[in-house]
């Protein structure tokens, strides 16, 4: 085939690849798909599952320290699933050809990034209040909007999740319900936490839409169905009514219900601060980061247990069929 | 000469997006085969996009009655559910 066929060939794919998606048709591991919707999928995929993964840490380390069985039962019930998720997500991805090794080994290198908000740390418990309250309800809002996602097996876990994913909000806010209905303490607490954990979560989804990389390729191809702005927006919008519920005041002196636009305005997010979190700079990231290489080095011994008993069996298999 | 032929499950997609149902099985020499009859057999009324065949012999299946060891908490934690926590009426569509 000349070049030239071979252009032609590849422009004809490309155009009945868009029309698909054009008429929302999914498109399914085994289609043809040109190879930067495929490593923009990888990569938006890994770093999902990796958020999942690297989530479990600050919730993890309140497992133990939950103020009673009910709520360590709870919790424990809740990082047990974000390490479902992260399977899934991982699975996903691994269904356009990246292998398992090859994400871990992007997290741990630096190459491939994780949700900025899990480089906070988790000081009281009011946070596993608010993490799950505002950190989930985040996600949970970016992820409805990828239920619609154009390729299929990410559509799919899209919708697994959400449907688990559920009860994580709802725990969170009722740990914040119970705190802001409680001492002066503990109210105290609840309010101190929001105002932690207000602006990392409006930076969970992302760059305003004019400075994303990523955007208008992955809304063409459909990969995002709403912009970073517009899911904002909306978390914003449901969220304040949840904090005036349980009178919890939202840290930000611009917040104002704007009756022309039919939302809210809300302050400027500190930019710099993203920047320099999702650079490797927040409060926690060496830590986070060092803890997953830690854990994947110290259960290669498992991993290598689990070969090694594989293969005997499979010689002990052979040897009495022979 | 059925029973020499291997047996296969058919997995079927009925629509881009969804998953792959398991909707039968036959028996054939081989996969391409098995996947040739499947196409004969179950997509007859425009059933499905995508057809799998997998050998019966691969599927490693639990059985019901090992229910217990193997889904055995399921009703004693609650607190899996939504519905577990009751939040102000202002804000239960959470």
């Amino acid at each position: 085939m000349t070049t030239e066929h071979h252009e032609q060939d590849l422009a004809a794919l490309e155009q009945r690849f868009q029309a698909r998606i054009d008429a929302e048709e999914k498109i399914e591991p085994k289609d043809w798909m040109p190879e930067k919707y495929r490593q923009n999928l990888i990569r938006q995929i890994s770093q999902h599952a990796h958020s999942e993964v690297i989530g479990m840490q600050p919730e993890g380390n309140w497992i133990t320290r939950a103020p009673s069985l009910h709520r360590k039962c709870i919790l424990l019930a809740k990082v047990q699933d974000e390490g479902g998720h992260g399977l899934y997500l991982y699975s996903s991805a691994e269904t356009l050809g990246a292998s398992r090794e090859e994400m871990i080994e992007a997290l741990h290198a630096g190459r491939a990034k994780y949700a900025s908000i899990f480089n906070y740390p988790a000081l009281t418990w009011a946070d596993i209040g608010a993490i799950g309250w505002l950190v989930d309800g985040a996600a949970i809002v970016n992820q409805v909007s990828l239920q619609r996602t154009s390729y299929g097996p990410y559509a799919r876990g899209m919708v697994r999740i959400c449907k688990e994913e559920s009860f994580h909000q709802r725990q969170g806010y009722h740990i914040m319900m119970t705190l802001a209905r409680g001492s002066e303490e503990q109210k105290a607490m609840a309010q101190d936490s929001l105002n932690r954990f207000w602006w990392p979560s409006l930076m969970m989804f992302g760059p305003h839409d004019a400075e994303s990389a990523h955007s208008a390729q992955s809304m063409k191809w459909k990969i995002k169905r709403q912009s970073n702005d517009e899911l904002r927006q909306k978390f914003v919008d449901q969220t304040v009514k949840q904090a005036e519920v349980i009178g919890l005041t939202i840290p930000d002196p611009d917040l104002q219900w704007n009756e022309q636009r039919g939302h809210y305005d809300f302050g400027e997010i500190d930019w710099e601060e993203f920047t320099r979190v999702i650079n490797g700079d927040g409060p926690c990231n060496r830590q986070r980061l060092a803890h997953h290489v830690r854990a994947h080095e110290e259960g290669q011994w498992v991993r290598d247990a689990i070969t090694a008993h594989e293969a005997k069996k499979r010689q002990r298999n052979d040897r009495q069929a022979a | 000469m059925s029973e020499h032929m291997k047996l296969y499950e058919v997995f079927i997609r009925s629509r881009r997006g969804l998953d792959h149902k398991h909707v039968g099985s036959l028996h054939a020499e081989d996969p391409a085969q098995a996947l040739e009859y499947a196409r004969d057999v179950y997509t007859r009324r425009s059933e499905g996009v995508s057809i799998w065949v997998v050998n019966s012999s691969d599927i490693v299946a639990s059985q019901e009655g090992d229910c217990e060891s193997f889904y055995d908490p399921l009703d004693d934690k609650p607190y899996r559910h939504a519905t577990h926590y009751q939040l102000p009426d202002e804000v239960n569509n959470m």
